[in-house]
């Protein structure tokens, strides 16, 4: 196990140093046994061991080093953990260090050290932005799906998929306050003290294991402290305050409408595998108001090679010096174009190492940050940039020269021997919320970058403090957090009183110069050097000046062309140089070339936290009825129907479905059988105007309906199209008891309480839901009667007294009940409602009765084809939105003297009364024996080279156990005026199978069997 | 402008110049006070009609109007799902011509639109899907188009990631399969179209939003812009989200709403989705793009807007709906998501053809599955501008059929339409 050779010696240690020396904590890398710190980060580990490569180019497969420290890192990808739990494309900035840590690169064959596709690099001429839309065309067409496009596929991706289901469980939380605050740096904690004293609710996010921001990576005083401990003990004041919820390694993801704010708190990430808990919460917060504080992300220079590892920025060395005790090289070369650099050598210098130089591309850099390196011996090179770099796998040495005035290319002047370069090329802020809350940018031209534009704010409540906002001075920094928080909270409705800012000690913060593209020897894609812009994605200056002059001159245009900014990064680092350097191939402003739309997630989200406990048996929680279990003991095969479990049929001694079918079946047609009708929707309506309301919501006339008498009713469309049917029961003068199908209950519940609110809200009544109310047991069959007369003994359920479509209460087997006379089956039957908490006990007296009668419990698919005999329809099955009631031969259904309907004028539409559209019919095969497909599509020439006509489909087919032979029904066009002619349904196995049109009431027709 | 064919050797030559010798991929244009007909919209649709106006029907002047950016709408945005097996005959029909089209697209165009016939799955959960999924594959089949219903295994054949155990929430019994059916690169059909009607003379038109018609008498004369009055003998009107904006502007209405859709795609990973998996009982969608990313599509959120920006409830809907398909993805990552403006019309089909105004026409309400018909849909509407008169193939999809009733209703056929 090697040690962490370039760990800066603890005489030599920043006091910022937040790791803990005394606690070693293995890891592997790419195989390799390493020892980090607690504390640590992959990447920070990593550099302490001396290890700059770490991943190889999407392109060219040219070596990468780690870049940043954060978020923003474009190029330390790795694949962490490994099995189920194996999580591909980690930032190494990102992933805290645990024990036994083990990590990969990714994307990299056969080995991170030798690449065979870095072979690429010697096609790169070809290579360039589109290069793709303008080859892989040669050869036949079907070289695309054969040859190119799976070798693309195969060099595309960074990490790989885990293998099986996540072991680890997520889960959402809401909450909401006065004034959310993101970003818990100096601006951050500030707004939140100040919001918080005025008694509002504040929430604080903070992405960083700990608050500080850039106080915990930069020497700076704070109220007379050392600026990160003024920090720890803000932020340790803040979560003491009953008002205050301050989350660390909580990452806000995207701002939505109403202030509707997205955040991820990794909970166990830092853990290590296995410990207790959910790994990830995801919140869902809304908030008064916003107080956005995410400061600001370096940006590199884009030189030629600028790509190899140990090329850094600037800021991010420092962070590793300071924060992690970690020195990144021992000879550094630094090229910025502004002071903040500077602290960077002075942090190297106090670490142990030497600055090589100090390339600064002003001509004359100057302030006291410069000085101090200039006192320590540093050379400092004004007006100088670097033209190229060597190093395979490191960089080893840099060319430089005098920048032109013009910037035109230069030749090297001279050669400086490095194993670090530290680059800054100034501050791009943070600005990706205020975009989402639909808030505009302006360029500040002082800055260099785009800031909030507070003359066009954000749709929704954000206000910007800090860097974020622009303001790089600390001092006015925490000014302007204090306020943004104190303005939030006055703006929730609390009384913030105006506070005096710390004072501070920090070297002032001066301006960048900017400098978009440091030129080499050759103009961009002309010489040997590759300026990288999108490290990640492996764009280059030239790809960008080819997008520019092919006219990609929209900076949108430009980046789905060259895909700048399309990386895991979304790029966070290099998306200001590349549309800088758009602006300059267009001779633009900055400004005017705009910006991308900055799109949520700010940094990616596991779709474990999204989806939350929203998986397995949650993802849609099922339904079931009170005789599940029942119907469980007996061995019932279940199917999906709607959100529902129902017992599709009851196998016995190793009968197949077919034989479990037929078997339910004659026991409906010649004993008694019983299905579990629970699951069909009930709707009550209640009102003086239910009967108005429903006149007008069904086809059929329900105000004439005695109460106490049911009705099937059929519900229409706009168009004119059957919707949904059931009965309807009128239980008094004003309440009404509607049936819907199993999967359309919900749809018709909204339908009719949108109806009711918004298109009549006139008319008095009120819609409930009643389907987990009762549940019903509906027994068929022509023992029907004998077996509930014995269960109810006070009820007279004699034809008389309750004929087929009445209703009655009473006492079923010593349960409250209502009893129906409704006939799915054909046979004498009842539909039995009990109180839903005590279906099961009436489930079960069904059966202690039902013994001796032959009770057989019968499931949908019998339920189906005893329904088929009849010719009744399912809606679903023999409808599909484009079905009338006409065209079912239902025109008995529709109320000819009532007054107006839904659907009713579109049914007199020219389409809907065509006479040749298609009818409901049955189907008689002329293999009795044979058992026509369901979907099975109908013809008249079936010698017809394709496209053939067709004329229908088969809905519904079955063998019918009572016929002994099959059936269907069937849709066909001028159905009802073909009877006995002939149609074929040619099937996929190249048969075609020939059938008769007959009616589509297979059974019984006179209808004598339903009253027993 | 004379421009030789793009292909490894012109790559190779350019190459030698450093690539500084590439034209631009369209002309830029400014308006000229004239045209023969004027197409309104740069989105797939718009372009690919302004493309056969010339090359199919022998128009000469021809510009593509467009507010911002070449293939800046839906067709920048969507998840790219090309397939033809739809249910009723006119869909049906109107989808495989388009298909066809799609199949030799990147030789058409000289512009390779990576057009990917890796197959797509349509999954069936339940008894009533499988119902329904067999019916789809025999209309398809009769309707010459290539389908096959695979059972399970079949589908795990096809796709091993999936989560075949009967023990899911929604089990999977079988799925629809048209191997003919894939993706292609969105953007590459949209610049391709453009280049490609560049080069025969077409203007396009970019950062001229169309403000108002010149409308005299009930015929429409031209377009008002932000770059002046543009008159021409036609108009088409191809603005997808914005198209009940437009109808406003000259006077008619549409039975069309716009809501906003969102995808998605994950970071990019290896290949471990091979084909387009999709499924209306769970509703999901996704492939896995050249790059590596899952494309994901969303539903549409309920509300309607012209906002590009959707709600996040609708994507964490999504994520759930993924995991329930292939449980393995979990800790793969959301790496942007990003919202469009779709044009539904109630019987989810699209309208082509004639307005109530004379010389001025209409291409809109593709919704959610637009895509795939880009080419189909601009030959079919070159057709109806070029004779006045829809082809035989988008007749059934005009305006009047929601006065006449004769609705093509795709929606149950299609569960998830795109
Ligand atoms: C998230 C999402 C996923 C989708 N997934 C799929 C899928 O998988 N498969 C599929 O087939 N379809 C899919 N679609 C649908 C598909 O994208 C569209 O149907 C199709 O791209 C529409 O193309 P278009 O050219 O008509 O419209 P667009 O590409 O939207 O073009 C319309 C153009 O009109 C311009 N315009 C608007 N107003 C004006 C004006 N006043 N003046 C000038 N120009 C104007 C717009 O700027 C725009 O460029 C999806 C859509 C979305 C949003």
């Amino acid at each position: 196990m090697s040690t962490d050779l370039f760990r800066i010696p603890p005489e030599l240690a920043s006091p910022l140093e937040d790791i803990d020396r005394a606690h070693p904590v293995a890891f592997r890398f790419d195989g390799k046994r390493l020892r980090g710190r607690a504390g640590d980060t992959l990447a920070s580990a990593l550099l302490a061991n001396g290890v700059h490569l770490v991943g190889r180019g999407i392109k060219y497969h040219r070596p990468r080093g780690i870049v940043a420290a954060g978020a923003e890192e474009p190029n330390a990808l790795v694949q962490v953990g490994q099995g189920t739990r194996g999580e591909p494309n980690l930032k190494a900035t990102q992933v805290a260090l645990f024990d036994n840590l083990s990590a990969a690169p990714v994307n990299v064959w056969p080995s991170l050290k030798f690449d065979a596709l870095a072979a690429n690099e010697l096609l790169s001429p070809l290579m360039v932005a589109g290069f793709y839309y303008k080859t892989f065309k040669e050869g036949p067409a079907s070289w695309w799906d054969r040859v190119y496009e799976p070798l693309i596929r195969r060099a595309a991706g960074w990490g790989k998929a885990p293998p099986g289901p996540d072991p680890d469980t997520y889960e959402h939380t809401h909450a909401h306050c006065d004034v959310l605050v993101i970003g818990a740096g100096p601006a951050g904690l500030s707004a939140a003290k100040a919001a918080a004293e005025s008694g509002a609710r504040v929430m604080v996010l903070e992405d960083d294991a700990r608050p500080g921001g850039h106080l915990l990576a930069r020497p700076r005083r704070v109220d007379g402290r050392p600026g990160h401990q003024w920090a720890a003990e803000t932020a340790a004041a803040l979560a003491a305050h009953p008002e205050v919820r301050l989350l660390t390694r909580t990452t806000a993801l995207g701002v939505y409408a109403t202030a509707h704010v997205t955040a991820v708190e990794r909970l166990t990430d830092h853990l290590g595998p296995g410990a207790p808990g959910p790994r990830q919460r995801l919140w869902h917060i809304r908030a008064g108001r916003i107080v956005l504080a995410s400061g600001a992300h370096e940006r590199p220079l884009v030189f030629a090679d600028n790509d190899r590892p140990g090329i850094m920025l600037a800021g991010a060395v420092g962070t590793y010096v300071h924060r992690y005790g970690v020195l990144p090289g021992r000879r550094a070369v630094i090229l910025t174009n502004n002071d903040s650099a500077y602290e960077t050598a002075l942090a190297l210098l106090d670490g142990g190492g030497s600055v090589v130089a100090v390339l600064d591309t002003r001509r004359e850099p100057s302030g006291p940050l410069v000085e101090a390196v200039r006192a320590r011996g540093v050379p400092i090179r004004a007006g100088y940039g670097i033209t190229g770099t060597t190093g395979r796998g490191r960089v080893k040495r840099v060319w430089i020269s005098p920048l032109a005035e013009d910037l035109s290319p230069r030749i090297a002047e001279t050669t400086l021997d490095c194993d670090l370069v530290a680059v800054s090329g100034g501050f791009s802020p943070v600005v990706h919320l205020w975009s989402q809350g639909q808030g505009k940018l302006a360029w500040d031209d002082r800055q260099a970058c785009f800031v909030p534009d507070p003359a066009r704010p954000a749709v929704e409540p954000i206000s910007v403090a800090g860097a974020a906002n622009g303001c790089f001075e600390l001092a006015e920094i925490l000014a302007q957090g204090a306020n943004a928080g104190a303005e939030a909270a006055r703006a929730a409705g609390f009384t913030a009183k105006a506070t005096t800012p710390p004072g501070v000690e920090a070297p002032p913060a001066t301006p960048p110069a900017p400098i978009w593209l440091v030129p080499s020897d050759k103009p961009p894609g002309e010489g040997v050097g590759k300026h990288f812009v999108d490290l990640q994605n492996d764009t280059t200056a030239a790809d960008i000046a080819l997008a520019a002059r092919e006219g990609m001159t929209s900076v949108e245009l430009m980046k789905r062309y060259t895909l700048a900014g399309f990386g895991t990064d979304q790029g966070k680092t290099g998306n200001i140089n590349a549309l800088a350097i758009l602006a300059h191939e267009l001779g633009k402003p900055i400004p005017e070339v705009g910006t991308t739309t900055f799109r949520p997630p700010y940094t990616p989200l596991t779709f474990g936290a999204m989806a939350g406990r929203q998986v397995g048996a949650l993802f849609a929680p099922e339904r079931v009825t009170p005789m599940h279990d029942r119907h469980r003991a007996r061995g019932a095969v279940f199917e999906d129907v709607g959100p529902w479990k129902r017992a599709r049929y009851y196998p016995e001694g190793g009968e197949d479905m077919d034989a479990a079918v037929a078997r339910e079946c004659r026991a409906a047609r010649q004993a008694v059988a019983v299905l579990d009708a629970s699951t069909l929707g009930k709707i009550e309506v209640e009102g003086p105007d239910a009967a108005a309301f429903l006149d007008r919501v069904y086809t059929n006339t329900l105000s004439t309906l005695g109460v106490g008498r049911i009705r099937y009713g059929l519900m229409l469309n706009d168009d004119g199209r059957l919707m949904d049917d059931g009965t309807v029961t009128r239980l008094g003068e004003d309440r009404y008891l509607l049936t819907t199908t199993t999967g359309g209950a919900a749809t018709v519940m909204d339908w009719l309480e949108e109806l009711h609110q918004t298109e009549w809200p006139e008319l008095d009544l009120h819609l409930t839901s009643v389907t987990d109310r009762w549940a019903v047991a509906q027994v068929a069959g022509p023992k029907a009667r004998d077996l509930l007369a014995e269960l109810a003994p006070d009820m007279d359920l004699s034809a008389q007294a309750l004929p087929f479509m009445r209703f009655v209460e009473g006492t079923v087997a010593g349960l409250p009940a209502r009893v129906f006379r409704i006939s799915f089956t054909g046979e004498l039957s009842f539909e039995v409602a009990v109180p839903w908490s005590v279906g099961g006990a009436l489930w079960d007296a069904l059966f202690k009765a039902g013994g001796k009668h032959g009770l057989t419990p019968f499931g949908t698919e019998a339920m189906h084809v005893l329904r088929a005999e009849k010719g009744f329809i399912i809606v679903g099955q023999e409808t599909d939105g484009s079905v009338t009631p006409l065209d079912l031969g239902l025109d008995w259904a529709l109320g000819k003297k009532k007054g107006d309907y839904i659907g009713r004028r579109s049914l007199a539409r020219a389409d809907l009364a065509r006479d040749d559209r298609k009818h409901l019919v049955g189907l008689l095969t002329e293999d009795p024996g044979e058992v026509l497909e369901e979907g099975a599509q109908l013809v008249d020439d079936p010698d017809q080279a394709p496209p053939m006509t067709m004329v229908g489909h088969v809905t519904s087919s079955y063998m019918s156990p009572t016929l002994e032979r099959s059936i269907a029904l069937a849709l066909v066009a001028r159905g009802r005026q073909r009877m006995g002619q002939t149609v074929h349904a040619p099937l996929a196995d190249g048969r075609v199978v020939k059938a008769t049109i007959v009616d589509p009431v297979f059974y019984d027709k006179e209808g004598k069997r339903r009253d027993g | 402008m004379a421009q030789r064919a793009t292909n490894l050797f012109s790559l190779a030559r350019q190459a030698l110049s450093h690539h500084r010798n590439w034209p631009r991929l369209w002309a830029a244009a400014e308006p000229r006070r004239h045209y023969q007909a004027i197409i309104i919209g740069a989105g797939g649709h718009g372009l690919a009609t302004a493309y056969y106006l010339v090359r199919e029907h022998g128009l000469s002047d021809v510009a593509v109007i467009e507010r911002g950016w070449v293939g800046g709408g839906n067709t920048g945005r969507n998840t790219t799902i090309v397939r033809s097996n739809y249910l009723w005959d006119e869909s049906a029909h109107l989808y495989e011509h388009s298909l066809k089209l799609w199949e030799g697209l990147t030789r058409e165009l000289d512009y390779n639109v990576m057009f990917s016939q890796r197959g797509v799955l349509n999954l069936a959960h339940t008894v009533h899907d499988v119902r329904e999924a067999k019916r789809r594959v025999n209309a398809n089949r009769l309707n010459g188009i290539d389908a096959e219903f695979l059972d399970r295994d079949g589908v795990k054949a096809v796709c091993p990631g999936l989560d075949v155990s009967p023990t899911r929430r929604f089990p999977i019994l079988g799925a629809t399969w048209q191997k003919r059916g894939g993706v292609a690169r969105h953007d590459a059909v949209a610049w391709g179209f453009a280049r490609a009607a560049s080069r025969l003379g077409v203007d396009v038109i970019e950062n001229c939003p169309v403000e108002g018609f010149l409308i005299d008498n009930g015929v429409c004369k031209g377009v008002r812009t932000g770059k002046g009055e543009i008159t021409a003998d036609k108009v088409g009107i191809v603005v997808a989200g914005q198209s009940s904006v437009l109808a406003g502007m000259a006077g008619f209405r549409l039975p069309v709403t716009s809501h906003p859709l969102q995808a998605m795609v994950s970071e990019p990973i290896k290949p471990v989705v091979p084909c387009v998996v999709m499924s209306g009982q769970v509703h999901a969608y996704v492939s896995q793009s050249d790059k590596g990313e899952l494309v994901l599509g969303a539903g549409i959120d309920r509300r309607n807007g012209y906002g590009q920006r959707g709600s996040f409830p609708v994507l964490e809907q999504e994520a759930a709906a993924l995991l329930e398909l292939f449980p393995a993805f979990s800790r793969l990552r959301l790496m942007r998501s990003w919202g469009g403006t779709v044009d539904t019309c109630p019987d989810a089909s699209p309208i082509i053809g004639r307005t109530p105004i004379d010389n001025l026409f209409i291409n809109c309400g593709w919704g959610t599955g637009g895509f795939k018909s880009t080419p189909g849909s601009g030959w079919v509407f070159a057709h109806t501008l070029a004779t006045g008169q829809p082809h035989p193939l988008n007749a059934p999809f005009s305006l009047d059929r929601f006065t006449s009733g004769a609705l093509i209703d795709e929606h149950g056929a299609a569960g998830v339409a795109h």
